[in-house]
């Protein structure tokens, strides 16, 4: 089954604030080798805020989407400032496209990453790759 | 840096441990990147690393070539080719190379490759850093 055409355009309810703490940095920083100085987290901490409303998304019923045919097809970030401890992040996706290619979804999403104080921090953009049933 | 300037190779050494820490910090855990059953069950040759460690190495790479974290001011690839990481204790390399591709007042664009094995792992990776 298709997914849902009508969700073009759907901005989808912001998430629940991300409290930042520099030990969850320092693991992540850990798990993936790399620096932290008591600073910036690494470049794709992000991810970790954003994969709430990406789930979200995913969960969301009557769309069409099962979690197990999805496929993580393509990630970008543009970043106003680095994360850094002490944020209080939300995270408001929005889905931007939707093609079908061979059976296949590809929706585009476009996650907005945001303090306390609504200030832009990071746009992560991800395309996800839903396979259909003979796909 | 300046364009044209090839940066210096980096190498990751990727185990199956990396990817439970991974999954553990990330909050993705997907049961392809930790259960050889449900990843061939889904036609895959085995557990593979998650898209976003295998990016997370690049941004790792990049942070070195940079001098320290903070200066990424873009970074982008699309997932091609998975990572397959075996369940012994050697892993898998990964390897990160970059090239400066131009210099402007948006900070200095840099094109990767990321690879393991002689395979391209990610599309199209690069990243601009901060000036």
């Amino acid at each position: 089954m298709p997914v849902d055409d009508s969700l073009v355009g759907r901005t989808f309810p912001t998430t629940a604030a991300y409290d930042v703490s520099a030990e969850k940095i320092r693991e992540f920083a850990r798990a993936t080798g790399s620096e932290y100085d008591g600073g910036a987290a690494p470049a794709t901490f992000p991810i970790v805020v954003a994969f709430g409303a990406m789930t979200a998304l995913m969960e969301e019923p009557g769309i069409g989407i099962a979690l197990h045919r999805v496929v993580h097809g393509e990630q970008r970030f543009t970043y106003t400032r680095p994360v850094v401890a002490g944020d209080e992040l939300t995270a408001t996706l929005t889905v931007d496209s939707l093609r079908q290619i061979g059976g296949a979804d590809i929706i585009g999403t476009r996650t907005e990453i945001v303090d306390v104080h609504e200030k832009q921090v990071c746009t992560a953009f991800a395309t996800l790759l839903h396979r259909g049933d003979d796909a | 840096m300046k364009a044209g300037e090839e940066l210096p190779e980096q190498t990751y050494t990727v185990t199956r441990a990396d990817l439970v820490r991974y999954a553990g910090a990330s909050g993705d855990f997907n049961p392809i990147h930790w259960s050889d059953r449900v990843a061939t069950s889904v036609g895959l040759p085995g557990v593979i690393a998650h898209g976003m460690f295998t990016m997370a190495l690049a941004a790792r790479a990049l942070d070195t070539w940079a001098g320290g974290p903070g200066r990424v001011a873009e970074l982008g690839c699309k997932f091609t080719k998975p990572v397959v990481v075996p369940d012994d204790d050697t892993g898998v390399e990964v390897v990160v190379r970059g090239t400066v591709k131009n210099v402007s007042d948006e900070g200095v664009h840099v094109s990767l490759e990321v690879t393991c094995g002689d395979q391209k792992v990610l599309g199209m990776p690069r990243a601009v850093l901060r000036g």
